[in-house]
């Protein structure tokens, strides 16, 4: 591969950035769109035609050096990449997804005033997570994570005036702070044995680190050390428990870039890490036993919020922690390619599902709350159908594409022999009827039943507001992006699992050690995608979704009284849910007053009383006082220094004749 | 005959007379440099005697260098006492106490 192609694919989003951001307001909005989506669309073409250099090419991967930034001691940092099928598939996904989001926000930001700050920001974010995904060096990894990171903050606190976007984007900056701790201590740990912060070295020593022991709590594995670390960088980007409160509270952003970076890709590169560093990870089983476990416990417990969410947006956000759930329980069951390709499918139907709550909350003039809504689906057909095809591939419906990647992925769990892989199955199993409740409380909710936003336009009304109008569907900016989101939704997993999940599509992208490998056992029951999906029919997930729509059914369409009725009977259950578990609790009324307390003792004591007090203004009154002392023998009486100058010289010579 | 010993005592003696003039007098700057001067001739007795006594001299060459920088350095300070006494009107050693920290 052509390293200068190469280059060009993360420099066009990053020049269209830089473009739109600093010469927006004077070249227009049109141009301002025109150059972003331009800058996407290339770096789009051009991932697409190095997926098919890859695959059907057969062209090796690249693995080099394209700009060596310093050299420090031997030490190499430079801009290099690796692109193998792994990497492809990675970067197809991130500018597809960010293409719809471009061409998407056009009809959604179109009476803001931060229209061209919107694109330029967008585009930087894809040159970012660009430069994640194609990093063959931990320092350029990490130069993506942040740049992602920060594009996040930004977009998140968009409408800056806002303190609840203030309020959320401090927080998933802070939240991140966390994780990158612990992912920049991996990366630091790694370097200490490897000397090198090439992927190549790191992987390379590998099965040698799985036999040394750091001199740390009492001696530890130091690969399982490394990895765990690591980890712990992705639950912050890929919002992991306890690190996941970030993720719902970025639901304060505009709904494209929920769409784009809290859904399909920015929270998924903590997925893509793993399995990039699966090499690392396959030799320490302890460090993805603790994956599976997190991983699983995200899977049920956050989709469990979403069913009582009443944001058309939370419900979606609580989703996709449930889903980067079970994308990490499969990177912990070593089926590291069922998780990508879940990620991949995911990015799909997620990106589809914010953009369709987008179109839903264009439609009813920003209003997010989905008690507000219901029978829209009579007025915004395509957003309707669009949004009932995510949810359905959402549910793991068969033969959608979810489903041959969430059913993979339960099943490779149930397969796993990995320490708390049965308690991960049966996260998992439940999770799949929790996930088919909130997505068909959702759909009913929103687009059947009763049309309630007529009497939220009474009430409108009575104060002498606008009149009542219809919601009607939205332009062909906003519906087409819908369209070319659904098509991959329904037909991607069909016709990409026997190669990507069972085919061994990664080749050495992805290294599984042969007594883990859950795959490859899944492979040999696997008699085409017809079949398969088929055989969804009669799975124990496939009831559990069917059970879940009819109680959603039940309890939103024919019996609304009985979810009143539920909430009072199970109020102690109601109100751990309100508080999500508590851990917003824990965080704002114990750790950070904590934090906060022991910052402000050492502000006070140590930097105030010690450092300024003792040491600075301490020397400077020390010599003030002995001068004090000192000055009152110069009297400015000349006899008196000259009675001192003879008293000196009698003693000193008295002194020099007594030694004699 | 004069010995060595006569004249180191009597230098000995003015040397000491002049310390306890700078230390005693309280009043008059024009005394104190006379003191000083009262210094250097113990100084300059000293010079001589040893001459003297080792057949050199250079000791009493020293003394010519002394006794004219100790007038020089008389001149300068009996002008700088007349700008004082123009500037205070006074000469009184116990007024002159703005040499100090």
């Amino acid at each position: 591969m052509n390293p200068q192609l190469l280059l060009a694919i993360p420099l066009a989003p990053l020049i269209a950035a830089v473009i739109a951001g600093l010469f927006g307001r004077y070249i227009g909005r049109v141009a301002t769109h025109s150059i972003t989506i331009a800058g996407v669309a290339l770096a789009c073409g051009l991932s697409l035609y190095m997926t098919w250099l890859s695959y059907w090419g057969h062209v090796p991967s690249f693995n080099g050096p394209v700009y060596t930034w310093l050299v420090s001691d031997g030490v190499h940092m430079q801009v290099g990449f690796l692109i193998d099928r792994l990497t492809t598939l990675m970067m197809s996904v991130v500018t597809f997804v960010s293409l719809c989001v471009h061409v998407y926000t056009i009809g959604y930001m179109r009476d803001d005033p931060g229209y061209t700050r919107f694109f330029s920001y967008i585009s930087l974010f894809t040159f970012g997570m660009l430069m994640l995904v194609m990093a063959n060096n931990f320092m350029q990894l990490f130069f993506g994570w942040e740049a992602v990171g920060v594009v996040s903050y930004l977009l998140i606190g968009f409408w800056y005036t806002r303190p609840s976007a203030i309020f959320a984007n401090l927080k998933a900056f802070l939240v991140n702070r966390v994780g990158d701790l612990g992912f920049i201590i991996g990366i630091a740990a790694l370097f200490s044995y490897t000397h090198s912060l090439s992927y190549q070295a790191a992987f390379a020593a590998a099965p040698h680190l799985a036999h040394q022991t750091l001199p740390v709590f009492g001696g530890v594995n130091a690969l399982t050390l490394i990895c765990i670390c690591l980890f712990i960088g992705a639950m912050g980007k890929s919002a992991q428990v306890p690190l996941h409160v970030w993720l719902p509270d970025s639901m304060e952003g505009p709904t494209p870039i929920s769409a784009l970076i809290h859904a399909a890709t920015m929270v998924t590169a903590g997925v893509y890490m793993v399995a990039r560093m699966s090499p690392l990870f396959e030799y320490s089983s302890t460090a993805l036993s603790f994956v599976l476990v997190i991983g699983a416990t995200n899977a049920l417990f956050m989709g469990i919020l979403g069913v009582i969410n009443n944001d058309i947006k939370r419900v979606i956000a609580y989703s996709t922690l449930s889903q980067l759930g079970y994308m990490v329980a499969a990177l912990g069951a070593s089926a590291y390619a069922a998780g990508i390709f879940h990620l991949m499918t995911h990015a799909c139907f997620k990106a589809l599902l914010f953009l369709a709550a987008g179109s839903v909350i264009i439609a009813m003039h920003h209003e997010q709350d989905m008690r507000k809504m219901g029978g829209l689906g009579k007025y915004m057909p395509i957003t309707a159908a669009t949004c009932w095809i995510g949810g359905l591939s959402l549910v793991a419906f068969p033969f959608f594409s979810g489903y041959y990647s969430k059913d993979a992925i339960i099943e490779a769990v149930g397969l796993s022999h990995r320490w708390g892989s049965t308690y991960a199955y049966w996260c998992l199993l439940l999770g799949a009827y929790v996930t088919s409740l909130y997505t068909f409380r959702l759909l009913f909710m929103t687009f059947h039943g009763e049309e309630r936003f007529r009497n939220v336009h009474a009430e409108h009304d009575a104060h002498g507001g606008h009149g009542a109008h219809e919601p009607r569907e939205n332009s062909l900016v906003v519906t087409l992006p819908l369209i070319a989101l659904a098509i991959p939704s329904v037909i991607l997993g069909y016709f990409t699992v026997g190669k990507v999940l069972y085919g061994n599509y990664f080749g050495r992208a992805i290294m599984v050690l042969p007594q883990h490998n859950v795959l490859a056992r899944m492979a040999r029951d696997f008699h085409g995608p017809f079949e398969l999906g088929l055989r969804g029919f009669l799975s124990v997930p496939f009831a559990l979704v069917v059970a879940g729509l009819v109680t959603a059914w039940l309890f939103v369409l024919k019996r609304p009284q009985w979810a009143d009725a539920a909430a009072v009977k199970f109020a102690w259950l109601k109100r751990i849910l309100d508080q999500k578990y508590y851990f917003d609790w824990f965080n704002e009324r114990l750790l950070a007053p904590l934090a906060r307390g022991v910052g402000f003792g050492l502000w006070k004591v140590g930097d105030q009383g010690l450092i300024d007090g003792a040491l600075v203004n301490g020397t400077a009154k020390s010599v003030g006082g002995i001068g004090g002392v000192v000055r009152r023998v110069q009297s400015g009486y000349l006899y008196s220094y000259a009675f001192w100058i003879v008293i000196g010289l009698a003693a000193l010579l008295g002194w020099f004749m007594l030694r004699a | 005959m004069i010995t060595l010993g006569d004249i180191l005592t009597l230098s000995a003696i003015l040397f000491a007379l002049a310390v306890a003039g700078i230390f005693l007098n309280r009043k008059n700057v024009i005394l104190l440099l006379m003191c000083v001067e009262l210094l250097l001739l113990a100084a300059n007795f000293n010079f001589i005697a040893f001459s003297r006594m080792l057949g050199n001299l250079t000791g009493q060459v020293f003394v010519f260098f002394v006794l004219t920088v100790a007038a020089a350095e008389s001149a300068i300070g009996l002008a700088i006492l007349v700008v004082l006494f123009r500037e205070r009107r006074s000469i009184n050693v116990e007024d002159m106490n703005t040499l100090k920290g």
